[in-house]
């Protein structure tokens, strides 16, 4: 090929920083999760020993609401009021920095293809995983969710690794992808998506989070209640309510998705529905998070169990954007890959 | 947070409130505990004996339950997915034969609980019209329930506010001498003026030496839900109208030439069942000219075509005739229809003569594109006017490429090398009994191969203007130019007899492929659908909450309380009991010249701050912070 480097080349290499990037701050917001919840575990400790009720390892439910009044509190906590752990600060700038040079890789690659930067696979999961990270950057300036900064970061890095698999040479659009609905219809999945990745996290930790006040309320002496961090993090009940609020604003996204794709789909293949593979998925997609949302709103299903609606959603998600992308057969064949 | 379920831990607001609560059915996580929900428990047990009308309405309490309506909506998902691992008979016909090929043994015991026509099967059609019967049946009484609400007054004022979540308080000190009742009605009526302002509806409640005012907003909330919800059923009821009344059709037109909207015309037509295949809208398309580019050689997707643009004349009886485009993406309407253009190919101009050089044939044949390099598959048929029925069958190039074997195979989709070639086939076509036989196959079983392989000669291969033999002859056959008609010359039909010289852009014509719809139904589902997403919108985002201020006149000084209860999520309900407290509270401060001190649950006014954290009554053992 040529000597220079091409923009799409400038753009890969951008994408190659960025991952490196991530992964360091994945490791700081790590060492973030240790230490702070190393600290929280001898501020217990110290309680324990005053009261000399249990032995060093085990929780007593009383200890597990503290931590998690404690840590929602802090997740509500505006500027200067926050925690400022140092850890959890580098892991946030590198995030930010991360962020900064994934824009670039996005933004050069769109300039590279002289169109968005979301028309095939590989650009699709650069310019969802950019979306996943600008939520949580937008979301940090409301809520401190920096204990989710080792997921958001781990994910987005093992994602964007796995984009440059297919990675493809900048190539022209196909006539049906000339459309405004492209823009709008793609991004608008991405951003759905970028809210339904949060709500997982959140709902993961929630089952955690639950397990542990089951353990300690059981109060059964040195029991141990579940992995150390989630003394940084709110109650389950806290932690349901935040990712229902992310999950809705997904769904909504995803409603307004749906029916962009069948006007597309109306002016592209003359109909608004046929059940295409890619069309199933996002339906079948659509009708769990409204069965989440019910299931919020049903005796019997808050909770626990609705937690596991969301997660189901969100790997349902995943599995459309992979799997079916990959290997089932369809009209939406954009992946670029042969 | 709101605690959505800490709803029901002020009993006394329950009585009141059921007037303009919304409805839900009773096992909604703000329903009313088992132990009250009379018939109906919370875990679906009965009582023993029930009556034929008991069982009834004990059958529909469970069909339009939420639970229910979430088992059959992760139903619903569940059924979705096996039609997009099996090949649908709707999206995807040839995948379909070409499973029953590959399986036959299985093929028959799957298509038996049909899992090549899902959508339509009778078990998911039964999961999703259950569905839509719970639905209806959930949405018509809180209907109901929600036209009364929406006219009835907030309720009567909790006796004891403070054992609300979100709950402030606060002492205004009066300047001596001041009248505490006067000044007390000039408080409540400045709360009330605040929150008519703030859009609430407001109801004053006064009682036992203390004056109140009741209010509640976000009745857009429960309204949202419910247009959702019956929105929702308007998409369903679109769907199957407009799916009635919709047809589509298929026509291949060549350069040049036209086509009539009558059931005649069209190549394959499926009328939806109330359609009138005799009254289509009377209308007639040409095909002037079809465009399109290529990627050039040399590029990363040389050879992808697209641009592709249908020039077409367009004539309406009784008007002008217009010209007009047909894209992809840009389908063009008429008169209610939609013209869209669904593919495109070669259309080699083949003239046939017999033995005395009589034209027995000549037309331009679509030849089906098989690769993105249009190698192009077609088949010519000559009934008449030879002793034997004719039946050419072959493959066009248009930018051939010799293989090691006879054959050629295509390498750019564009007219460089443009070859026909084509085998010759007499005996019976099978078409004189009237048996629909589709114009791209060729049954060969009643026919004799006269070239190509396993047979003495060789296949015909022709260049645009050449002419050559048909095999025992029969007579010749060209493969005009359609550039230059006038260009022929004469082969022997063989693979030496063809070089590569000369311009062949536009030797030959292209046909397009149009499908014609006409779908009535389409705006009403995407009006429903519109519906549904602001429905959505309003029921997720307008916060339902209640507001409750109450003075009380005390020695020299008023006592000011506020409280709020959410209905439904509502994040936002703390801050603003907060900013209501901080604003009452200082106007009125102001307006009575008063001394503002306050107290209870609430130790700044910030409205950020966060009040329920602080509250000493709430034992530890309950989780008692909030998220914002
Ligand atoms: C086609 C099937 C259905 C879908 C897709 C669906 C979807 C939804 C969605 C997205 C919401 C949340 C938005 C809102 O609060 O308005 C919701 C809420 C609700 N739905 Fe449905 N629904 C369906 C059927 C039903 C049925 C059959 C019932 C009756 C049993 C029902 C009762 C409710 C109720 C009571 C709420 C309010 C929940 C709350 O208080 O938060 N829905 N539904």
């Amino acid at each position: 090929m040529t000597e220079q480097l091409s923009l799409d080349d400038v753009s890969l290499l951008l994408v190659w920083t960025a991952i490196a990037i991530y992964a360091i701050a994945f490791v700081a917001y790590a060492i973030d999760l240790a230490r702070r919840s190393a600290q929280a575990a001898d501020a217990q400790d110290a309680v324990v020993r005053e009261r000399e009720l249990v032995g060093a390892r085990g929780e007593t439910i009383a200890q597990v609401r503290a931590s998690e009044d404690a840590a929602a509190a802090s997740l509500s906590a505006r500027g200067r009021d926050r925690a400022r752990p140092l850890w959890a600060r580098i892991g946030t700038s590198l995030t930010w920095l991360g962020f900064l040079f994934h824009l670039g890789a996005t933004v050069t690659r769109g300039i590279a293809a002289e169109r968005v930067p979301w028309s095939n696979m590989y650009e699709f999961a650069m310019t969802g995983t950019l979306l996943i990270v600008a939520v949580y950057l937008g979301v940090l300036f409301r809520y401190d969710l920096r204990f989710l900064g080792a997921f958001i970061t781990g994910l987005v890095a093992v994602l964007m690794g796995g984009a440059t698999l297919f990675h493809v040479d900048v190539s022209p659009l196909s006539d049906p992808l000339k459309s405004i609905w492209l823009v709008i219809h793609v991004f608008v999945a991405s951003l759905a998506t970028a809210l339904f990745a949060l709500a997982f996290a959140l709902s993961v930790l929630q089952l955690l989070q639950a397990r542990r006040e089951r353990k300690a309320a059981a109060a059964e002496v040195g029991l141990r209640t579940g992995p150390g961090f989630l003394r940084l993090v709110p109650s389950a009940d806290n932690l349901e309510s935040l990712a229902y609020r992310f999950a809705i604003i997904g769904f909504i996204f995803w409603t307004f998705t749906l029916i962009a794709g069948s006007i597309w789909a109306n002016d592209a293949w003359g109909r608004y529905w046929g059940f295409d593979t890619k069309e199933v998925w996002t339906f079948v997609i659509w009708v769990l998070y409204a069965g989440y949302i019910h299931a919020r709103a049903t005796r019997g299903w808050r909770g626990t169990r609705s937690a596991w609606l969301s997660i189901i959603g969100f790997t349902a998600v995943m599995f459309n954007f992979t799997i079916v992308n990959m290997f089932f057969k369809g009209l939406h064949v954009y992946s670029g890959l042969t | 947070m709101s605690r959505h379920r800490s709803e029901g831990s002020d009993g006394s607001d329950r009585s009141d409130g059921e007037t303009t609560d919304p409805l839900r059915p009773a096992d909604h996580v703000d329903g009313l505990p088992a132990a009250s929900a009379g018939a109906f428990d919370g875990d679906g047990v009965t009582s023993p004996r029930l009556g034929l009308v008991e069982w009834l309405r004990w059958g529909w309490r469970q069909l339009t339950s939420m639970r229910t309506a979430l088992v059959l909506l992760l139903l619903l998902a569940i059924a979705a997915v096996p039609g997009s691992i099996f090949p649908q008979r709707s999206a995807d016909p040839n995948g379909v034969t070409q499973f029953r090929t590959d399986n036959p043994d299985l093929f028959p015991i799957l298509d038996g609980i049909s899992l090549f026509d899902v959508y339509t099967s009778p078990w998911f059609s039964a999961i999703y019209l259950l569905l839509f019967v719970s639905l209806i049946g959930c949405v018509i009484p809180r209907t109901k329930h929600h036209w009364k609400a929406l006219r009835a007054q907030p309720p009567r004022t909790p006796a004891r506010l403070g054992r609300l979540d979100d709950h402030r308080e606060r002492v205004l000190t009066l300047p001596e001498g001041a009248d505490t009742a006067a000044a007390a009605e000039e408080a409540i009526a400045l709360a009330e003026t605040q929150l008519r302002g703030a859009r609430y509806r407001v109801q004053r409640y006064d009682a036992r030496g203390s004056l109140s005012v009741s209010a509640e907003r976000g009745y857009l909330r429960e309204t949202g839900n419910l247009l959702f919800h019956i929105a929702l059923v308007g998409v369903l009821i679109a769907v199957g109208v407009g799916g009635a009344l919709t047809y589509t059709g298929q026509r291949a037109i060549v350069e040049g030439q036209s086509f009539a909207n009558a059931l005649t015309d069209y190549s394959s037509f499926n009328p939806g069942r109330f359609v009138n295949a005799d009254n289509l809208a009377p209308y007639a398309i040409s095909l002037d000219r079809f465009d399109l580019t290529y990627q050039p050689a040399g590029t990363v997707a040389a050879g992808q075509a697209g641009d592709f643009v249908a020039h077409v004349t367009t004539q309406l009886p009784g008007q002008e005739p217009q010209t007009g485009e047909v894209r992809v993406n840009h389908p063009l309407d008429i008169a209610g229809d939609r013209v869209y253009l669904m593919g495109n190919g070669y259309a080699p101009t083949i003239t046939v003569r017999d033995a005395a050089g009589e034209v027995i044939f000549h037309d331009n044949v679509p030849f089906l594109p098989q690769d993105t390099n249009m190698t192009s598959l077609g088949v010519v048929k000559i009934a008449d006017g030879l002793p034997e029925q004719l039946g050419l069958v072959g493959f066009f190039y248009p930018t051939a490429q010799p293989l090691t074997t006879e054959a050629f195979t295509s390498v750019y989709p564009d007219l460089i090398f443009p070859v026909l070639s084509l085998d010759v086939y007499s005996g019976d076509l099978g078409i004189d009994d009237g048996t629909p036989r589709s114009v791209y196959t060729l049954d060969t079983g009643d026919m004799t191969k006269l070239t190509g392989r396993e047979t003495d000669l060789e296949s015909i291969q022709l260049l645009p203007g050449q002419t050559t033999d048909l095999p025992n002859g029969l007579g010749t056959i060209t493969f005009e130019n359609a550039a230059d008609p006038t260009a022929n010359e004469v082969t022997d039909g063989t693979l030496e007899s063809l070089s590569p010289d000369g311009d062949f852009g536009g030797s030959v014509k292209r046909f397009v492929s149009l499908s014609i719809h006409h779908d009535v139904g389409a705006p009403w589902v995407l009006l429903f659908a519109v519906l549904a997403l602001s429905g959505l919108l309003l029921a997720l985002f307008v916060p339902r909450r209640r507001m409750w201020v109450r003075v009380t006149p005390e020695a020299g000084a008023l006592r000011i309380e506020y409280a709020a209860l959410a209905r439904g999520e509502d994040p936002q309900l703390a801050v603003a009991v907060d900013q209501l407290s901080a604003r009452h509270g200082s106007a009125a401060a102001a307006a009575l010249g008063a001394e503002d001190a306050e107290s209870g649950p609430a130790t700044e006014p910030a409205p950020t701050a966060e009040p329920g954290q602080t509250a000493s009554d709430d034992p530890p053992s309950r989780p008692t912070s909030k998220v914002d």
